[in-house]
């Protein structure tokens, strides 16, 4: 996902002037094009995150469109005070952009991890929430980004991931789902760098005679409620997955609606990260699988509610 | 607890920083870990702090009246993990362990879990406030005071967390705490000093209220003799600024900073443990 990120946004820098990327200090390489083509808008800010979203928020008061960026903890909880008074409470265009989402850097330690942002940024007046699922959600999340004028946190997972869509999602719009495949026994709802596991998921449920719908929730706030209540109606199983705390993250934004709404609230099953630090060493899949956030074990999961 | 000899033995220091070298060395390619070039650039000042300043017994490790030491750029983990082990806070078997799965040893040095570590960093500009809060913790509670060490990367001086610190540290004269900043003019992805202006660095701590020297950070007996010295009868927290090479010790990775995330072929090893003595 980062490498489509630094590219899409070199594009959209050569185009838009107003756009300015400033990095904290990671991402070797990655913008070397951005830097070629626009050295007068890349700044390397340091490892000084707080400073770095404050210099965002006054960017965006005189009409620039600056990018924040580094790894997932410290471009959101690092500097949470900057991005809700200076970004949210200003209500500027400033795009806090966080790589390494979830687990995605499980290797590196809890420092690294991110389960909460999700909880933190939706909770912020004026913030809107990304989790791209693929790379060219990414891709996608960046033109419309550019094409609207609001604060704007964007969740990245890291590089490699594989692709769910076969090109670019052309009807892409903030705060609205995207169905990848549709079925009839149950509702998969993913957000950000699940979805690949989610479609891992169906699969296996087919396997097993049982159809599921896949939706990429590629926005969680605004949540897109149309498609909420047509899952809530049409199926008797609806399953929010994330790489993050079932504390606060998207599970958490549809219970709400759910509660809110009127829905039956025991048809929705939340898939997320418990409420503990993963303290143990290992990469991504290993903390995955122990957690069981991998598609296999949502199938299964899935599989002993449908049979109940 | 024991008693630091006046004199440091700078032969076995300096044995000690090559043996580490080639541990880091090691675990990086076994691994394939980032951070080599961070953890080579300060096995001198943990080489001079485990085995001759601090008063620390690895069978207590959690002695109340020990002194600490906190690695806040948390990054150079293979290096404090090697240190510990060869220390003998834990068995020297545990380093192959280092990323596994399902290991005590991820890439950044975890909370409450290996014994030797005092704080779990990884994020810059933490371990000096709380380095700061054990100091002060000390003088609360009346105990007879210990020392407190922080071992910080230039780049970690852009937080303005560590400067929020120096501050406080200065006007409650901790005297009994010591940064050593690592100041091998890199950070992740560039020159320190065309990212952020450090310099100059040891006049910017003393500005802040601290006694700041400035020093050869390869040069293990000098660090050991500085840091064995806090307190120094200034009356106020020291700053040892250490100029280093980022990936000392093996002639093709210093001041490369490719090595900040590369990690070396079995070649490479070889070549980095000939050049460190160590065959
Ligand atoms: C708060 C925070 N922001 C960003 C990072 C990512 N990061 C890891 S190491 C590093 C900089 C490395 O340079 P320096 O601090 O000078 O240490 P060196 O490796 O050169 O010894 C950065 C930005 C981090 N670990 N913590």
């Amino acid at each position: 996902m980062r490498n489509a990120f630094a590219d899409e946004l070199t594009r959209l820098g050569d185009a838009d002037p107003r756009l300015v990327m400033l990095s904290g200090d990671i991402g070797n390489r990655l913008f070397d094009k951005f830097r070629a083509a626009h050295p007068g808008r890349f700044f390397n800010c340091g490892v000084a995150e707080a400073n770095m979203t404050g210099l965002a928020a006054g960017l965006a008061m005189n009409g620039l469109r600056p990018f924040t960026y580094t790894i997932t903890p410290f471009v959101t909880t690092r500097c949470l005070e900057q991005i809700r008074t200076d970004v949210c409470y200003h209500d500027v265009p400033v795009t806090v952009v966080a790589v390494g989402a979830g687990l995605a850097y499980a290797g590196l330690g809890p420092t690294h991890h991110a389960c909460e942002d999700i909880s933190f940024l939706r909770s912020l007046p004026n913030m809107k929430v990304i989790c791209p699922g693929d790379a060219w959600e990414v891709r996608a999340a960046l033109r419309a980004v550019v094409g609207q004028d609001k604060p704007v946190y964007i969740r990245m997972g890291k590089k490699g991931e594989p692709l769910v869509h076969a090109g670019p999602v052309a009807d892409f719009e903030i705060g609205k789902a995207i169905t990848i495949s549709d079925g009839d026994a149950v509702c998969l709802l993913s957000t950000g760098n699940m979805l690949p596991e989610a479609v891992e998921a169906a699969k296996l449920l087919a396997g097993k005679g049982r159809s599921a719908r896949v939706v990429s929730f590629h926005t969680v706030k605004p949540l897109d409620e149309a498609c909420l209540a047509e899952a809530f109606a049409k199926f008797d199983l609806v399953v929010t997955l994330e790489e993050h705390s079932l504390i606060g993250g998207f599970g958490s934004a549809v219970a709400e609606y759910a509660v809110d709404h009127g829905h039956d609230t025991l048809k929705l099953l939340r898939v997320g990260t418990p409420d503990a630090f993963f303290k143990r060493s290992g990469e991504q899949e290993y903390a995955r699988e122990e957690l069981g956030l991998t598609g296999h074990q949502i199938a299964e999961r899935v599989l002993t509610r449908l049979s109940r | 607890m024991n008693v630091t000899s006046r004199e440091p033995n700078t032969e076995l220091l300096r044995r000690r920083a090559a043996e580490l070298r080639g541990r880091v060395v090691l675990m990086s390619h076994q691994a394939k870990s980032a951070h080599l070039a961070s953890s080579l650039s300060c096995c001198d000042v943990l080489a001079a702090a485990y085995w001759h300043v601090l008063r620390i017994d690895p069978s207590r490790p959690d002695d109340p009246r020990r002194d600490r030491f906190i690695l806040s750029k948390g990054h150079a983990a293979m290096a404090l993990y090697s240190t510990l082990a060869y220390r003998g806070f834990y068995s020297v078997d545990l380093l192959d362990t280092y990323t596994r799965d399902g290991g005590k040893l991820a890439e950044h040095p975890p909370a409450n879990l290996l014994p030797g570590v005092e704080a779990a960093t990884g994020s810059l500009g933490h371990g000096l406030p709380i380095g700061c809060g054990i100091a002060l913790s000390a003088r609360i509670k009346g105990e007879e005071p210990f020392r407190v060490y922080a071992l910080l990367s230039d780049g970690e001086c852009n937080e303005g967390s560590v400067w929020e610190a120096a501050m406080f540290a200065a006007a409650q004269k901790l005297e009994h705490l010591c940064v050593v900043v690592d100041y091998n003019k890199w950070q992740a992805t560039a020159r320190s000093n065309e990212t952020l202006q450090l310099s100059p660095l040891r006049d910017k701590w003393e500005a802040f209220g601290w006694d700041a020297m400035e020093i050869d950070g390869h040069d293990v007996g000098l660090l050991a003799r500085l840091m064995a010295e806090v307190p120094n009868g200034s009356g106020k927290p020291v700053a040892i600024i250490a100029h280093t090479v980022k990936g000392k010790g093996v002639s093709f990775m210093e001041d490369d900073n490719n090595w900040h995330y590369r990690a070396p072929t079995a070649e490479e090893v070889a070549a980095a443990h000939k050049e460190l003595g160590l065959t």
